[in-house]
């Protein structure tokens, strides 16, 4: 895509006269306001994102509400055989505090991979891939009982250090174009790469639906493009790398609403 | 995985007022015109009919095409005088036939 291509090459060439940013500084690197995701959106995607009947991520969350109930496993277990038949009621706040070291876990996980452990532990069925159409419906019906409530990251030692982590490669170069997150996510957020707004990178509505995929997807699969855009190569699936950033993105949310399903362009 | 599809209806029906009816199937539309990455073409999967019927009777019909996004999304009103039911039908490539039964119970 030629076009893409000039479009990156001028941001890249617009990154590289900004001055490096200390780790320090990138955690504050943020002066103009917080904008939550559906903010920086055209008012017909607001509008598509607001508007239940209008949002096709509700095509994802039919099925998950299908699958809340249906046993799987040899243990036959559902998910509402331990959590109720009401996911919004028993699953409220869960999805603000992810990625998370849940107890007993050997590694932090996402909600998507705390979802896959509990099919392993409780239900004895296999893991879903990840991207999985019902691991990403399961997870956003879980982020939907989060709705509108403030993202607030796990806290904790381990955590912490995932986050550091994250916030290391948040502000790492990357690629071919040699940009890192925090040049167009924070330095030349609300600019625009030819006809599309910079967004300042809120993970806050994912799942969501992007237009461009025409599928719902997940916050990894979002971040994967993004690393594929400044020509780096992405890391290989399941890497902590992926989940360090997202347990970043959650600490730069912080106390922003969850907002998902997003719709995002 | 089944054909999923969505139908919303207003809360309140009255009678002889139009009501909006929206309606989302999940479907691919994948076009026929991309190549897959051996650089074959892909075969058409398209959902190429609407039908709307209040009580079997045919209220509001559209034919859709390759250049639709996927999860075709279309929005339309009817009226009705009295109850019954509104049944919403896809027709497309690769036999695809799926129908949703709604029931219109009108207001007072």
């Amino acid at each position: 895509m030629p076009g893409l291509r000039a479009r990156l090459l001028v941001a890249a060439a617009a990154a590289a006269s900004l001055a490096p940013l200390s780790p320090a500084a990138q955690a504050q690197a943020s002066p103009a306001p917080r904008l939550a995701g559906w903010q920086e959106l055209s008012p017909a995607l607001q509008a598509m994102q607001r508007d239940d009947s209008q949002n096709p991520a509700w095509l994802w969350l039919a099925d998950a509400q299908a699958a809340w109930a249906q046993p799987a496993g040899p243990a036959q277990q559902s998910c509402a055989t331990c959590h109720g038949p009401h996911p919004q009621a028993s699953m409220a706040g869960v999805a603000a505090r992810y990625p998370a070291w849940p107890a007993g876990s050997p590694a932090p996980l996402n909600l998507a991979g705390r979802i896959n452990q509990c099919r392993q532990q409780h239900q004895q069925a296999s893991p879903l891939p990840p991207d999985h159409p019902e691991l990403l419906g399961l997870t956003l019906l879980i982020a939907t009982a989060s709705r509108g409530q403030p993202v607030a990251p796990a806290p904790g030692p381990q955590m912490d250090g995932l986050r550091q982590q994250g916030a290391q490669l948040w502000g790492q170069r990357l690629g071919q174009l040699n940009l890192a997150c925090t040049h167009c996510h924070d330095q030349l957020a609300g600019r625009q790469l030819a006809g599309a707004r910079i967004p300042q990178g809120r993970a806050t509505g994912y799942p969501a639906y992007r237009l461009e995929w025409q599928a719902l997807g997940s916050l990894q699969r979002r971040l994967r493009a993004c690393v594929t855009g400044v020509r780096a190569q992405p890391w290989p699936p399941g890497a902590q790398e992926w989940l360090a950033l997202e347990a970043w993105m959650a600490q730069r949310d912080a106390g922003m609403g969850v907002e998902a399903p997003g719709v995002r362009p | 995985m089944a054909t999923r599809a969505l139908v919303y209806l207003p809360p309140t029906l009255r009678a002889g007022e139009p009501f909006e009816v929206r309606v989302t199937l999940q479907h691919p539309m994948e076009t026929g015109f991309r190549p897959n990455e051996n650089g074959s073409l892909l075969p058409r999967n398209i959902a190429t009919r609407f039908e709307a019927r209040i009580d079997g009777q045919l209220a509001f019909a559209a034919d859709l095409y390759p250049a639709i996004a996927a999860n075709p999304y279309l929005a339309f009103w009817l009226r009705t005088e009295r109850n019954g039911t509104l049944d919403c039908q896809w027709w497309g490539d690769h036999g695809l036939a799926h129908t949703e039964r709604r029931p219109l119970v009108l207001a007072g």
